[in-house]
């Protein structure tokens, strides 16, 4: 063994992940961790649907960056759900019906992604879903915050924005229940169905969070101050979740990768809430659609032009 | 380079009227990956041993292959379906050696027939990767040929032609580099001494890449004990969200 010198910064910090299998660095995952913390604190969200497709550019193999990414996002949903906690923002009861829902989901989502690696499918699926859900999510995002901000810009008095408090279909499921801090008296099957649902996508690496809070505020019709918070909660217990199905059944959880993304996570996400103490909240969500867009553009360019190497090679595990 | 010159004249004084033999040694006979592995170099060195210690005349040639374990490998290739590219046709190779790498002291197709550089597996072209499936043989060969080039690029099927050094007929090195991204196992470093287009003598040499330390640590607890894994991997995230909170709380 040599003496070990003092570290050299100008040299690349080269790391070995021991699940994905290869020489990465450090400094970059770091980095990497830190600019989708940075977003993830000015949005409030989970950052799952940034940090898959970059850590899948940067080179680690599709479903070790869906499984750790899975772990990242528990770390960066626990500081911001303990924040809505302390403030008494979030909906427990709706959240537990969430969390029920989404734990199935997470399963059904396992079984999914298990037939599909099986079938050599899996890396083209991820970026399916992922352009589709982020082209539809970044488009009524994006003409959604263009209308406030025109509305803004336009003098004279602003008519508040309507919600759309009653889908015909969601009031007209059986055992309604009251949901007290949502506001809300419907039967708990809606959340639990969208809960299914998130639970499903967050097994390809998608904390849900921008699924969620769409459908919670739209679909179900929530109060808005306890939105965020509750989609926090659920993402915790869900993301947990799917890391433990990862970590059990495709072994693909790469703990040194996910520490080092939440390192840089941690530090990125304080940044990102001062940062978007700035900025109005509406020109916000203008930035947050076009960053949305732009990964789904990328994403779909990828998809759409012809690759580089057409030949793919599976090992047996 | 002089305990192998060493062992040469050693051997060249003590030998009788036995076959040539070919005394091998490895720079590195276990190469261990941990945090900072970030790829090796390998010196392959020996020295020839004539029968007699007489060295005839002509120069030999000598093929140096490093080989890892071969596994099963299935290769896709993408297709446009609805104007997305998606994988569509497969064929599967049963043994694929995880790393291939040869260095050869002339261009391979210089030093032997192709007969005899397919039975020794020199060169990457002459791997027998065992398809399985029953494809025709023109599509198995189209998809070894992607497979091949997919190693190249990931550096882990490698032909160096020309770099094995030879020191007066007797001598002879090579470097074979390992990339960062090996697969673990029991390796081999084969050496082929070519005489007049026939392999005269060769011999075998083991080296063993694992994960040490840390590295072998994760890797078996997320492998042996994944559940256990699973749990800690939560608890880190749960841990580092915390952090945050209470830093943020603070600012």
């Amino acid at each position: 063994m040599r003496p070990t010198p003092g570290y050299d910064w100008r040299k690349p910090m080269n790391l070995y992940l021991p699940i994905a299998e290869l020489s990465v660095n450090a400094f970059v995952i770091v980095l990497l961790g830190a600019g989708v913390g940075f977003l993830s604190g000015m949005f409030g969200v989970g950052g799952g649907f940034l940090t898959t497709p970059l850590l899948i550019l940067y080179g680690i193999p599709p479903t070790v960056a869906v499984a750790t990414s899975a772990t990242q996002i528990t770390g960066s949903s626990v500081s911001g759900a303990l924040a809505y906690l302390r403030r008494g923002q979030i909906d427990l009861k709706m959240g537990a019906v969430l969390v029920a829902g989404g734990i199935a989901g997470a399963g059904i989502g396992q079984v999914i992604f298990r037939q599909l690696q099986k079938i050599g499918q899996i890396d083209v699926a991820i970026n399916v879903v992922y352009v589709l859900l982020l082209g539809g999510v970044g488009i009524l995002m994006l003409r959604e915050s263009v209308t406030t901000l025109r509305r803004a810009a336009r003098p004279g008095p602003h008519p508040p924005v309507r919600l759309r408090r009653h889908v015909p279909w969601i009031a007209g499921l059986p055992g309604r229940t009251r949901f007290y801090r949502s506001g809300l008296f419907i039967s708990p099957l809606a959340p639990l169905l969208l809960g299914l649902v998130v639970g499903m996508l967050t097994t390809l690496g998608i904390g849900g969070g921008f699924i969620m809070v769409p459908a919670m505020l739209y679909l179900l019709g929530m109060s808005a101050s306890a939105v965020v918070g509750t989609s926090l909660f659920q993402t915790i217990f869900v993301t947990a979740m799917t890391t433990m199905l990862h970590a059990t059944s495709s072994k693909s959880v790469d703990i040194v990768l996910a520490l080092l993304l939440l390192s840089g996570g941690v530090a990125g996400a304080q940044f990102g809430v001062r940062a978007a103490q700035k900025v109005r909240p509406e020109k916000l969500r203008l930035f947050l659609a076009l960053l949305v867009l732009a990964v789904a553009i990328a994403l779909m360019t990828g998809l759409t032009l012809q690759p580089r190497d057409l030949f793919t090679l599976y090992g047996q595990s | 380079m002089n305990r192998a010159a060493g062992l040469a004249l050693a051997w060249l004084a003590l030998s009788g009227a036995a076959p040539t033999m070919l005394i091998t040694d490895i720079s590195q006979g276990r190469i261990d990956i941990n945090t900072t592995f970030k790829g090796a170099d390998l010196l392959v060195y020996g020295a020839i041993q004539y029968p007699a210690g007489s060295i005839p005349d002509g120069v030999p040639d000598i093929a140096v292959v490093v080989r890892g374990p071969a596994e099963p490998i299935t290769i896709r290739k993408k297709a446009r379906v609805a104007g997305v590219w998606i994988n569509t046709d497969s064929v599967h190779f049963e043994t694929v050696p995880g790393f291939y790498s040869v260095a050869t002291t002339r261009p391979i197709a210089q030093i032997a027939d192709d007969r005899t550089t397919a039975i020794y597996e020199i060169g990457v072209g002459n791997l027998q990767l065992s398809p399985a499936s029953g494809a025709s043989g023109a599509q198995t060969a189209a998809f070894e040929q992607g497979l091949i080039a997919a190693k190249r690029r990931q550096g882990l099927f490698a032909e160096a032609e020309g770099t094995v050094t030879l020191t007066r007929n007797v001598l002879y090195s090579a470097r074979i580099t390992i990339p960062a991204a090996v697969p673990v196992g029991e390796y081999a470093a084969e050496i082929y001494l070519i005489r007049k287009g026939r392999v005269i003598a060769s011999s075998t040499t083991p080296i063993t890449i694992d994960k040490s330390g840390f590295e072998r640590w994760i890797y078996v607890a997320a492998h042996e004990h994944s559940l256990l894994y699973g749990l800690a991997a939560v608890a880190a995230a749960l841990f580092a969200g915390w952090v945050a909170s209470v830093v943020t709380r603070r600012a």
